[in-house]
C-alpha cells in the first residue's frame, strides 16, 4: 500500500449519476414482475450521511437480495430453494436532497453456504453506495435485528468492534411500518469523508 | 462525528444488480462510459489471487477525466454524453475488458504535473474492504513524473499502475492491465 493522502486529488471527485439511471420500479422490488412476489413486505429507509454529519444526496445506492426463500436468482447460487418468478431480488435509487433513500421489497432468507460446518448466512440485503468522492465509494450489508445467526456469521463478525457491527444491523420502526401492508426498517449509513484518515475495520 | 459504516465483502452474487447486462442479465439499467471525441483506448487484463489463480467473479470500477482532463461535473453542459465512470465483472479466467477514451492530464500539483490516468477500484470475494488504485500509461510522456509513481521507488512496483501500450488497432490503442491482490507482484494500492 501506498500513501497517496499528499496526492489525490483525482480521487476526491466522483461519477455524477442522474434519474436517467434509475427505471420505473427499480426502488420498489415487489412491483418489477406480474405478480407478487412471495414472502413477507418490507420497507427500508434511512439517510446516508457523510463523516461530518452532512447529508449526502444524489448518492445512487444500488441492493441486491435472495428472495423469501433464501435464493439469488444468480446464476450460481445452487441452493436448493425455489426461485420465485415474481421477485428478481435487484433494486436501486438515489437519495433526495436530505440525503434519504427508500426501497420496498420483501424479507430475504438465510442461506447456507460453505464456511464452516452448518454454515448459514444471517438474512441480509447487499447495499453499494456511491458518496460525493471516489473514496468514499462503499460496499455493505444490512442484517435485521434479532436474527439468532448474526453471531455465528463470520462476515459480519469479521467486523470486529462491536458498535461497528451493531451499524450493520437495521432497526424496526413502527413509524416507518405500514398498517396492513408492509413492515418498515431503518438503516441509516455514514459514508468516509475526503479527510477521513483512517478506515475503520 | 458518526462512525463510517463498515464494509463487508461484496460476496459472489452481484452480477446480476452490478454488471446486469454484461451478464446477460436484464434488469437493471447500466451505467456505461461513453464519449463523444478522443482518443478511444481498450484496457485488458486479468484479476489473479495470491496465488496467481484468476479471479472470476472480482468487479472493477473505473473513474476517469475526460480527453482534455475535465471531470464531469454535475449539471455539466460539457460532454452530456460522457459520464467517465464504467464497471465491469471478471470472466472465468479473471479477464475484463474496458472501452474507453485516454484521460487528458490533470492540473499539475505543487507544480509537478499529473500523468494521465484512471482510477480503479477492485471488488472480491474475500475482500472486506475494496481497493483502490490507478491505471497509467505506459505511452505517456509524463507516466514516469508524476507525483504519485515518484512515491513508489522499486521499478518493478511502479510498472504495476502503468497500462503497457501493445497496439494500435483500427484507430484504438490497446492496453494491457494485470491485478494482482495479493503476493509478490502485488499491484500498488492507495490508502490516505
Ligand atoms: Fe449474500
Amino acid at each position: 500500500m501506498v500513501d497517496n493522502s499528499k496526492f489525490f486529488n483525482s480521487e476526491v471527485t466522483a461519477p455524477v449519476f442522474g434519474h436517467s439511471s434509475i427505471g420505473q420500479n427499480d426502488a420498489d422490488l415487489t412491483t418489477q414482475h406480474q405478480g407478487e412476489p412471495q414472502g413477507e413486505r418490507i420497507i427500508i429507509t434511512g439517510k446516508i450521511t457523510d463523516d461530518v454529519n452532512r447529508p449526502v444526496s444524489d448518492a445512487l445506492v444500488e441492493i441486491w437480495q435472495t428472495n423469501a426463500a433464501g435464493r439469488y436468482i444468480h446464476k450460481a447460487d445452487t441452493h436448493e430453494a425455489p426461485l420465485d418468478p415474481n421477485f428478481s431480488g435487484g433494486g436501486r435509487t438515489l437519495t433526495n436532497a436530505e440525503g434519504i433513500y427508500q426501497f420496498t421489497t420483501i424479507k430475504p432468507g438465510a442461506y447456507p453456504w460453505g464456511n464452516h460446518t452448518n454454515a448459514w448466512r444471517p438474512a441480509h440485503i447487499h447495499f453499494s453506495l456511491f458518496g460525493h468522492t471516489f473514496l468514499s465509494r462503499l460496499i455493505t450489508q444490512m442484517y435485521f435485528p434479532g436474527d439468532p445467526l448474526l453471531k455465528f456469521d463470520p462476515i459480519l463478525q469479521s467486523v470486529k468492534n462491536p458498535k461497528a457491527r451493531d451499524q450493520l444491523v437495521a432497526t424496526w420502526d413502527s413509524s416507518i411500518t405500514k398498517t396492513g401492508w408492509a413492515l418498515g426498517y431503518k438503516f441509516d449509513i455514514v459514508l468516509r469523508g475526503p479527510n477521513q484518515t483512517c478506515r475503520e475495520d | 462525528m458518526p462512525k463510517p459504516t463498515s464494509s463487508q465483502t461484496i460476496g459472489p452474487f452481484f452480477a446480476y444488480c452490478l454488471t446486469s447486462s454484461e451478464y446477460g442479465y436484464t434488469l437493471v439499467a447500466d451505467n456505461s462510459l461513453k464519449s463523444p471525441s478522443g482518443k478511444k483506448i481498450k484496457i485488458s487484463g486479468k484479476v489473479y489471487d495470491g496465488e496467481k489463480k484468476p479471479v472470476p467473479d472480482a468487479m472493477l470500477e473505473i473513474w476517469q477525466a475526460d480527453p482534455e482532463g475535465t471531470f464531469l461535473a454535475p449539471q455539466s453542459e460539457k460532454h452530456q454524453s460522457f459520464m467517465g465512470f464504467a464497471r465491469a465483472g471478471t470472466g472465468e479466467d479473471g479477464s475484463f475488458l474496458f472501452n474507453t477514451v485516454k484521460p487528458g492530464s490533470l492540473k499539475p500539483i505543487r507544480g509537478l504535473p499529473q500523468a494521465p490516468h484512471i482510477n480503479l477500484h477492485v471488488f472480491a470475494r474475500g475482500l472486506i474492504d475494496h481497493l483502490t488504485t490507478r491505471i497509467y500509461f505506459s505511452d505517456e510522456a509524463h507516466t514516469y513524473k508524476d507525483p504519485l509513481i515518484s512515491l513508489i521507488s522499486d521499478k518493478n512496483r511502479k510498472q504495476t499502475l502503468i497500462a503497457e501500450f501493445q497496439e494500435e488497432q483500427a484507430g484504438c490503442a490497446v492496453y494491457t492491465f494485470n491485478i494482482n491482490l495479493q503476493g509478490a507482484d502485488e499491484t500498488v494500492f492507495l490508502r490516505w
